[in-house]
């Protein structure tokens, strides 16, 4: 026996090429949308295991520091890096905003780390170019993804910061690239008020007379100066010495220091459920709004093509086809649609990705799943087509 | 195989619809086509002409009356054969006033696809295809695709798809109407060759005065009842 559908295919492939190539690409943009949504949640773990760290203590009742604003004192550190099983507690601060280069913005994450050495946590796990920060002011390490160069001159807020590393796939839980720069600068640039804003605030304090008591001739100078630094950071990054789990170490420092500390996997479950939830539903929403129209589109064409060929259906009939050699010869032709589709989407997917502006994971996976799902839209498009075909008289043939 | 009937036709009769809208299409159908035989069958319009061919064709049930194709009943009074899509596409071949051949399928696959539909390898359809599409002087058209051929060369392999399984039962529905005299005439030489040939019996629905003296018989219809007459029978040279 010979393919029908193949053949009808063939004969008529200019049709098919072309809706299928229309297909393909609503198949394309499904499949990058799934490819976003796999590289968000990538996103999110690779900026946890980047950070090093093993828990994140942050500022009580908060879901800090990725996913809520979190503000700890600076020193609490050291009463933690006292704490049984901890082998090192960091301070780090997370701020995003606009790192200037030139006369381009780039939207990234600038992470305030410590001085110390590779491997801390915090600090880019490994670099593709130049060296880690060494100076304590004014240099930085910025993701390739900035698209910044060793040596490049770039300014956040009012400092400027000499590029002296480049790293990779450091990014925000939202795809921002990552500048790492010194904690000093960083605290200093999070918090930094305009000068309208400083020279308001001195006035203030120095108007308030219990600051400036005629007895006490340095209070006022002091309570200036203390108000001018910033002595918070967002997260303490600790990470625990071998032989303890991370639960044994976090308890006594939730117990002790009243402050809300995360495990490596509460950190995922705040990263992907409550952070990329939102996200993660419009993703699905669009691919169920994707997969109905692919299916429309599959059974109007199907539809169109058969209603076309009613009368060599019935003709089909009359000289003995089986009902079940024209309902396969229909889902066939469904089924191919769906391939020629899938071919130029998962090409089209391919070739879009890198340029596309966020991060696209494509997951083998995702691409075999998404094969399955064309190929039983297109089955069950074909089904309308299917029930014409087969409610044709073969006296039809026969005519009047 | 037992001796063919060719077509008997006794008491034929064809109620569509019930009560007061019911149209007594067929009122009493009496035919008999031997093996090897040519009959017209002419009529007025609305006489009946293409509700008896659905009849015999299996694929509309007489009310009544009795048909034999071949050496097969195929119905008698209420009871009629079981499978009757593979009684078509075995016993009975159709041709059509438009050849309604399948577009997405070459010349030669259009007439194999009965014997691939039977059950035959493809070589073996393709094999008896060609024969018979260069008895029917459209063999040197085998690959073309049949939008590429005249009107007569489609009818020519419409004729070769009807006849390609051998069955004993051609039905013919006005398969000249669109032909010039000549192409007309030919198809009429053509089916009686294969009729001789093959053993087939054929009943040839026609208003076309061009053909209706290549008739040795010919049915009349009219009002549903059938009439026989002798034609001029006057062949072809
Ligand atoms: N499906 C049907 N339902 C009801 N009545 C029908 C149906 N088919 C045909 N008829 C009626 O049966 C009668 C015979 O119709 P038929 O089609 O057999 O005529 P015909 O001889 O083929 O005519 P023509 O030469 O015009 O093709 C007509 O009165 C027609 O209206
Ligand atoms: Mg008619």
């Amino acid at each position: 026996m010979i393919s029908l559908a193949g053949r009808d295919i063939l004969h008529g492939w200019g049709k098919f090429v072309f809706t299928g190539v229309g297909l393909g690409l609503l198949i394309g943009v499904t499949l990058t949308m799934a490819g976003v949504y796999r590289g968000m949640i990538d996103d999110a773990q690779v900026l946890i295991d980047n950070s090093g760290a093993d828990l994140w203590v942050v500022q009580k009742d908060t879901l800090g520091p990725y996913a809520e604003s979190s503000s700890l004192y600076e020193e609490i550190y050291r009463s933690i890096v006292i704490m049984p099983g901890v082998a090192q507690a960091v301070n780090v601060t997370y701020f995003t905003m606009q790192v200037r280069h030139g006369e381009r913005d780039v939207r990234s994450m600038a992470v305030g780390i410590v001085p110390g050495e590779t491997g801390q946590p915090g600090w880019p796990p490994y670099l593709v170019a130049g060296r880690q920060i060494t100076h304590s002011h004014y240099e930085a390490v910025a993701d390739i993804a900035t698209g910044f160069k060793l040596g490049d001159r770039i300014k956040i807020r009012r400092n400027h910061y000499t590029v002296v590393g480049l790293t990779r796939r450091m990014v925000s839980s939202n795809g921002d690239p990552m500048v790492f720069i010194p904690l000093k600068d960083a605290q200093e640039a999070q918090f930094l008020k305009d000068n309208d804003a400083i020279v308001q605030n001195r006035r203030r304090t120095a108007e308030n007379p219990n600051f400036n008591r005629p007895g006490v001739p340095g209070l006022l100078d002091a309570v200036i100066a203390s108000q001018s630094g910033n002595p918070y950071v967002n997260a303490v990054l600790v990470s625990i010495k071998p032989g303890y789990t991370a639960e044994q170490v976090a308890e006594p420092i939730r117990r002790w220091k009243r402050l809300t500390v995360y495990t490596h996997a509460q950190m995922e479950s705040i990263l992907i459920e409550k952070l990329i939830a939102t996200a993660a539903k419009q993703i699905g929403m669009f691919l169920v709004i994707l997969a109905l129209v692919s299916a429309a589109i599959v059974a109007f064409i199907i539809y169109t093509l058969t209603l076309g060929k009613i009368r060599e259906i019935a003709v089909l009939k009359l000289i003995g086809t089986r009902n079940r050699t024209i309902a396969a010869m229909i889902m066939q032709q469904a089924i191919g649609l769906g391939l020629i589709g899938f071919a130029v989407g998962k090409i089209a997917a391919t070739f879009w990705a890198p340029i596309f502006p966020k991060y696209v994971l494509l997951l083998p996976g995702d691409s075999l799943r998404g094969f399955v799902v064309v190929v039983v839209i297109c089955a069950l498009a074909s089904v309308l087509a299917i029930r014409a075909a087969l409610k044709v008289d073969p006296a039809e043939a026969i005519g009047g | 195989m037992a001796d063919s009937y060719g077509i008997r036709i006794e008491g034929v009769r064809k109620r569509y619809g019930e009560g007061d809208t019911a149209v007594d299409a067929l009122r009493h159908v009496d035919m008999q086509v031997a093996p090897g035989e040519v009959v017209g069958l002419i009529g007025p319009s609305g006489s009946g002409k293409s509700t008896l061919l659905k009849c015999l064709g299996a694929v509309i049930e007489p009310t009544a009356g009795r048909m034999i194709l071949g050496e097969q009943v195929i119905y008698d009074d209420g009871w009629k054969i079981p499978d009757l899509r593979a009684l078509r596409r075995d016993k009975i071949g159709f041709v059509f006033q438009a050849p309604y051949l399948i577009p997405f399928l070459d010349v030669t696959d259009n007439v194999a696809l009965l014997p691939m539909l039977a059950g035959h390898s493809n070589a073996e359809s393709r094999k008896r295809a060609l024969e018979l599409l260069q008895a029917l002087d459209v063999g040197h058209r085998a690959k073309a695709m049949p939008s590429q051929l005249s009107g007569g060369e489609q009818q020519r392999v419409s004729i070769a798809r009807a006849l390609v399984n051998r069955p004993p039962v051609i039905l013919a529905d006005e398969p000249t109407a669109p032909l010039d005299s000549e192409r007309a005439l030919a198809v009429i030489r053509i089916l009686n060759q294969m009729a001789s040939q093959y053993e087939t019996a054929i009943i040839v629905v026609t208003h076309d005065e061009k053909i209706l003296p290549t008739f040795k018989r010919i049915y009349h219809i009219r009002d549903g009842k059938t009439h026989e007459e002798v034609g001029e029978g006057r062949g072809f040279d």
